[in-house]
């Protein structure tokens, strides 16, 4: 069980560099989600207005909640359908070196569906499925404009909070142009370099066929990777240019990369827990959300380091060294890389569930029952830990919300957040958004863990592993998170069409309530805070919203758990596996 | 100075023949509607409630098949018949889940039944003696009081039950309002001011008022509140709406969390039996709080009407845990009404106690409070006892008039008597002393008059300033006598007395702790903005409307609204009322007028305007009672799952007992234990929510820590204990099937 003492360090310079990271990049979105100048606006201006110009959209008119709405659905429509038809039709179209066919009409809706709602569940392995072409144009646009819908929504709820009796939400094109155009674009132009120059490939050439050292011949991937690898993290979307992902080596070579690569998934949700408590004109806000996170995401390690780093007591009971040494690691190795070893692996794992990103460089499938509980409990607690790029802070004012309008009512006085008022229509707001996700997670796992369609798909494993790997199937893709249990056949008609599903009411049935609740909280007066208001600054609110988090979540998924990891672990201590 | 600060009359003013809270009439009463109110119909507005009883209907029907169920193989005698026993106990059980939040909503719904009886009590038919026209002479006629209409003009005379709500408009009498107050001095009625307005079902004792009926039958203040109290025309408030809302949500998702559970079940190896699906459902959705939630809002407006309040809506009382800022008028809310002497300043050359008796002998014959709180001063200063009063003797007491502007005292002899009785001609003998108390050009002019002349004119002109600007009334004591033996006369003023606005006792503390609860206090007053604000400080008010017209009475709470606060605010004369109608909570004086009452949203039968202060105490502690109740409702849950899934799965999973924390003696036991607690939960939460989570102004930040620990930590404990003892003690009777 012992945690290493390189481990404790990794970790304290891991969440030193993400706190260190929060309040610049925080800032820095503020600006350019007020549309202040910013100092890369000497190049971007002049081609923002351009564009504005070119589309006929008047930065200046913003628009009610509805019209924020329909734009951001609308866009999203027409994105997921080109992204369709180029999967369709790839076989036609340049940058195809490998000759690839098009992809199957059921996988490409559910692709499609998959990266247009920044989930990035991928039933295809993308050396052997997409072009190169379908991967820049249709994968990596997503991964840009998934990521800034999201971060648009998240401003837009932040400014129904911060605005006070008005109507409007902000223009989704002008949030959503200057997402992509002042933050994504630029740290991953930096970001690919980086990236580059430890290892990662980009270009557009043939796979590499090479003579093996022990005669064979082996086939090498190539392609435009790094251009795509830095927005699959920073973006929170997760999908891997290859099948491996992050464990493959042409996408995530060294240590520093693997550093690079969590810092990228966690710090824009990082910085705009900053950028929201500066919105509302009150950094602690912020802070007090940033503090939550930062305890549940210390809480998710607590449990699976350990658990990983103890290895498997069956493998023990054979004899096998699981101790870490100078020469090995030690703990649970299987489904790990070498070269990132049980910290970063776990690491990794708790950031890219924590968040909504979904890219792994280790294989949950083969973690221990517990290590693989947190990563499923981190995605059904909302992945609010940070969360994905805008999609973690609306989620997280959600459970503020709830917070308050439960125990704010201790203090005798109608809940109020940020002086705003809770009252009805609020509450019927975030009770819907909470209400969509055991909807689907448990209504899909429900139905999958009894007919025979869903059952067929447990290849490898059968048991209450097999129950754990169907719900992190729908927990996954309702949490637009994308990560799998590896275990289960996903390519199934059955699993692309309700998994498809999954990811859009994830991502879509979530975001109209979630606006709806900001057009509502922005007309509102604001109530001036007193020495009778509930504080949701402190210490006392940070340990209840953590509270709330964890009970709404235990509460909600402990039973199917119980069926799952819980009674795995347990019976993994008595000696039986799956 | 505290010793001149009165007593204020204690806060919490309960109404006579207050109802108890387990009068075994009501409880009685309560136990039948108990049943009566298992009506689907009727259940169903109570949707968590609702889910219970769907439960108690299925497991009763399960019960019944497997009643009828023969023993087989698969179902050996004994199993079946423990199988059978079970369902029983756990139907049984949900059926008293039920029922006793029923009971607790009947409780709720008696106690004001019995309120509102006392108070119909007060409206016996009575014959009204109907007015052709609005003269004392006109002709009337006798008609029964409910036929009176809006706008009929009814005679009243001494013995005469007042018929109807409405408007003195002519006469004056003095009226019995216990039947409303429960305060049995009779109070005064007359024609125009604001003591105009009469109640309903009141005794006028003594002369004859012509009253203009103000309200159609049904309408009166008594029918609304009978009608409320009763609950009979309860409308959910917005709070209560939202917080149904927030439970009808979670009932879903355990709805959910239980219906998926079968299918993973099925998966696992066995199915769990639909009886200990619908125990771990009814378990799981919040029905503590659920079954408790209306009674705490009736029970909340019950408080109200103990205190002696009357609410239009219950909306009100809910708004009043939510008031930022609290309008209250100075006189008689933050002041005792009068004007009491606090300091004697003598000019030089003068003792103070000369000063002291001078004052005293002046003011031993004035029976007005200042005259009064002169001679308490000068008595306990310089504990001058009894014996200054023979003087009064040979002296003759000058009352104060309008056009002297002063009082005082003219001694006619000497304090051993000679000098009248010498003459033996004491009424044209002129007196030998003179004593003068009053405003001070009145004072002055009077000392030049009887030959003296204004020395430390200055000084004294200084002194008179400088009191005003405290917020006070200076008072000018001055003095005549004859010296030699021409008996020249001569004069001069003695000094000063300060009578000061006395702030009530207590209400620096009242303030400070409404602070402390985040209520700015603002002081309304027709002072000037000096004096004003000089009261103000000592009172510790946060602020201060002086010479407040309604005008400027409106315009503060519209600007105080605007920033987004909610006032509150007290008050009875007509003009108060379009002030009364613009705050959040506006409170009107029974002694008030009709005007003002119809524009408040609560009535204060005692009159009181500190009332205020527990309205809003009233309102924060119904919003705390629910919000603790659902915080433990849900903490409630952890400890059930721990005794109900290891039990579900013991067949599939005997792994998971691991998870039986408790220890748990059998699965049956667990699972019967569990939906035990959760039944008798409710029955021992009913006296908290009746009485109510007791409020404590510490601020928001304390009170929610304290809260937190026991309705939060308290409700995850408390369970863990409670099915363990249910659990052993099940055990030890055999009943762990």
């Amino acid at each position: 069980m012992s945690i290493t003492f390189n481990s404790f360090v990794q970790i304290a310079l891991f969440l030193a560099l993400v706190l260190a990271l929060t309040k610049p990049l925080g800032l820095y979105m503020t600006k350019v989600f007020n549309g202040e100048r910013t100092w890369l606006s000497p190049v971007f201006a002049p081609l923002e207005r351009f564009l504005y110009r070119a589309c006929g959209i008047d930065p200046a008119r913003e628009q009610r909640w509805t019209g924020y709405v329909i734009a951001m659905l609308v866009f999203n429509l027409a994105g997921m359908l080109l992204l369709y038809g180029l999967e369709r039709t790839q076989q036609w179209l340049p940058l195809n070196p490998q000759h690839l066919g098009p992809v199957e009409p059921q996988l490409a809706f559910n692709t499609a569906a998959s990266f247009t709602t920044n989930t990035n569940w991928q039933n295809y392995a993308g050396e052997q499925t997409m072009s190169y072409l379908t991967q820049m144009a249709g994968l990596t646009y997503h991964n840009f404009i998934s990521a800034a819908t999201g971060m648009a929504l998240a401003v837009a709820l932040v400014r129904g909070l911060a605005r006070h009796s008005a109507e409007h939400l902000g223009n989704f094109w002008v949030d959503l142009t200057r997402a992509t155009l002042y933050i994504l674009l630029p740290i991953c132009l930096v970001g690919a370099l980086v990236l580059v120059s430890q290892g990662v490939v980009q270009n557009f050439n043939p796979y590499t066929v090479v003579h093996t050292l022990d005669g064979g011949l082996q086939v090498i991937a190539q392609g435009p990777v790094a251009s795509q690898e830095i927005i699959k993290e920073l973006g929170t979307n997760g999908g891997g240019f290859f099948n491996a992902n992050s464990a493959h080596p042409y996408e995530n070579p060294t240590a520093l990369t693997n550093l690079i690569e969590m810092l990228a998934i966690i710090s824009i949700g990082a910085g705009m827990f900053y950028m929201f408590g500066r919105m509302v004109g009150n950094t602690r806000q912020g802070w007090a959300l940033w503090a939550a996170a930062a305890i549940l995401f210390v809480l998710g390690l607590a449990v699976a380091l350990p658990a990983e780093q103890g290895g498997n007591p069956l493998l023990a009971h054979l004899g096998v060294n699981q101790q870490a040494s100078a020469l090995q690691p030690g703990g649970n190795m299987e489904g790990k890389e070498v070269r990132f070893g049980i910290t970063d692996s776990v690491l990794f794992t708790v950031t890219t569930t924590a968040t909504s990103c979904g890219a792994v460089n280790s294989f949950l499938d083969s973690y221990t029952p517990l290590g693989g509980l947190v990563p499923l409990a981190n995605i059904a607690l909302g992945e609010v830990i940070f969360g994905g790029v805008g999609s973690g802070l609306y989620g997280m004012l959600m459970f503020a919300i709830l917070t308050v309008f439960i125990a704010g009512l201790m203090v005798g006085r109608t809940p109020e957040y940020l002086g705003k008022k809770i009252e009805r229509k609020e509450v019927m707001m975030a009770a819907l958004a909470l209400l969509i996700s055991p909807a689907t997670v448990l209504g899909f796992a429900a139905v999958a863990s009894v007919l025979p369609q869903g059952l067929a798909s447990l290849t490898t494993n059968t048991g209450p592993h097999g129950l754990s790997e169907i719900l992190y199937l729908y927990t996954s893709s309702n949490g637009n998170n994308g990560s799998a249990f590896a275990g289960l056949a996903g390519n199934t008609p059955f699993y692309n069409w309700t998994g498809a599903l999954a990811m859009l009411i994830g991502r879509f049935a979530f975001l109209i309530p979630i606006l709806a609740f900001g057009g509502s909280l922005v007309g509102k007066r604001v109530v001036p805070a007193g020495p009778g208001t509930f504080p949701t600054t402190g210490p006392l609110f940070v340990s209840l919203l953590v509270g709330v988090i964890l009970i709404v979540g235990a509460l909600t998924y402990f039973p199917a758990y119980a069926l799952g990891p819980i009674v795995e672990h347990l019976l993994m201590l008595a000696g039986r596996t799956f | 100075m505290s010793s001149h600060t009165l007593e204020v009359r204690p806060w919490k003013t309960r109404r006579k023949g207050a109802v108890s809270s387990f009068d075994p009439q009501i409880v009685r009463q309560a136990l039948l509607d108990a049943f009566r109110k298992l009506d689907p119909r009727w259940q169903i507005k109570n949707p968590v409630m609702f889910v219970v009883e769907v439960g108690s209907v299925i497991t009763t029907i399960e019960f019944v098949r497997l009643l009828l169920t023969a023993p087989g193989p698969a179902f050996p005698v004994t199993r079946l018949h423990n199988e059978t026993l079970f369902v029983l106990a756990v139907s049984l059980w949900l059926w008293f889940t039920v029922l006793f939040a029923n009971f607790a909503e009947a409780m709720a719904e008696g106690r004001g039944k019995a309120q509102a009886e006392t108070l119909r009590r007060a409206r016996t038919t009575t014959m009204a003696k109907r007015l052709r026209r609005p003269e004392r002479s006109a002709p009337w006629e006798e008609v029964p009081a409910p036929a009176l209409r809006k706008g009929d003009y009814v005679l009243v005379e001494a013995g005469d039950v007042i018929p109807g709500d409405g408007e003195v408009i002519e006469g004056v009498a003095a009226v019995d309002e216990s039947a409303i107050t429960g305060e049995s001095a009779p109070v005064i009625r007359e024609s125009g001011g604001d003591r105009s307005a009469v109640t309903g079902g009141t005794r006028v004792l003594s002369d004859w008022i012509i009253v203009r009926i103000g309200a159609n039958p049904g309408e009166t203040f008594l029918d609304r509140m009978i009608a409320l109290v009763e609950g009979a025309q309860r409308q959910k408030t917005p709070n209560e709406i939202a917080l149904n809302i927030l439970l009808a949500s979670l009932t879903i998702i355990f709805l959910l969390v239980v219906v998926s559970l079968e299918p993973f079940a099925i998966y696992s190896g066995s199915p769990v039996s639909i009886t200990t699906l619908i125990a771990l459902l009814v378990c799981l959705i919040p029905t503590t709080i659920g079954g408790l939630l209306s009674a705490i809002g009736i029970a909340g407006m019950d408080r109200l009407v103990q205190r002696n309040v009357l609410a239009m809506s219950g909306r009100a009382v809910e708004a009043a845990g939510d008031i930022d800022v609290l309008l209250l008028d100075k006189t008689g809310t933050i002041t005792l009404g009068n004007r009491q002497a606090t300091r004697f300043l003598p000019l030089p050359g003068i003792d103070e106690q000369a000063l002291a008796q001078a004052a005293l002998l002046a003011s031993l014959a004035d029976e007005t409070p200042e005259g009064r709180s002169i001679v308490a001063l000068a008595r306990e200063r310089f504990a001058i006892g009894e014996e200054v009063s023979l003087q009064q003797q040979a002296s003759r007491f000058v009352p104060f008039s309008a056009m002297t502007r002063m009082s005082g005292l003219d001694v006619l002899a000497d304090a051993d008597g000679q000098a009248a009785s010498a003459r033996g001609e004491e009424e044209a003998a002129p007196p030998v002393r003179t004593i003068r108390k009053g405003a001070a050009e009145a004072i002055i002019a009077y000392v030049h008059e009887h030959g003296g002349d204004n020395t430390h004119g200055e000084l004294l002109q200084r002194t008179v300033d400088e009191i005003a600007r405290a917020g006070s009334t200076p008072l000018v004591v001055a003095e005549t006598w004859r010296t030699g033996q021409d008996h020249q006369e001569q004069a001069r003023v003695l000094g000063v007395i300060e009578l000061k606005d006395i702030v009530k006792g207590g209400m620096r503390e009242r303030f400070e702790q409404l602070r402390r609860m985040g209520i700015r206090t603002i002081m309304i007053t027709g002072d000037n903005p000096l004096t004003a604000a000089a009261i103000a400080r000592e009172a510790g008010v946060d602020d201060f409307l002086a010479q407040a017209t309604p005008e400027t009475k409106l315009k503060l709470i519209r600007e105080q609204q605007a920033g987004g606060r909610m006032v509150a605010m007290t008050g009875d004369g007509t003009n108060d009322a379009p002030a009364l109608a613009q705050a959040d909570v506006g409170v009107a004086m029974n002694s008030g007028t009709q005007a003002a009452k119809e524009a408040a949203n609560m009535i204060d039968l005692d009159s009181n305007p500190t009332k205020l202060i527990e309205i809003v105490e009233i309102g924060k502690q119904l919003l705390i009672t629910r919000g603790a109740l659902t915080t433990f409702s849900i903490a409630n849950d952890v400890a059930k799952y721990f005794a109900i899934i290891p039990a579900a799965f013991s067949t599939t999973y005997p792994q998971l007992n691991a998870l039986n924390i408790m220890g748990l003696a059998t699965p049956h036991s667990a699972v019967l234990s569990a939906v035990i607690f959760n039944a008798l939960i409710i029955i021992a939460l009913i006296p908290l929510a009746l009485r109510g989570v007791k409020y404590r102004p510490i601020g928001a930040g304390p009170l929610l820590r304290r809260n937190l620990l026991i309705y939060g930590l308290g409700g995850i404990v408390a369970p863990f204990v409670g099915i363990k003892l249910i659990d052993l003690l099940l055990s030890l009777l055999h009943l762990t099937l």
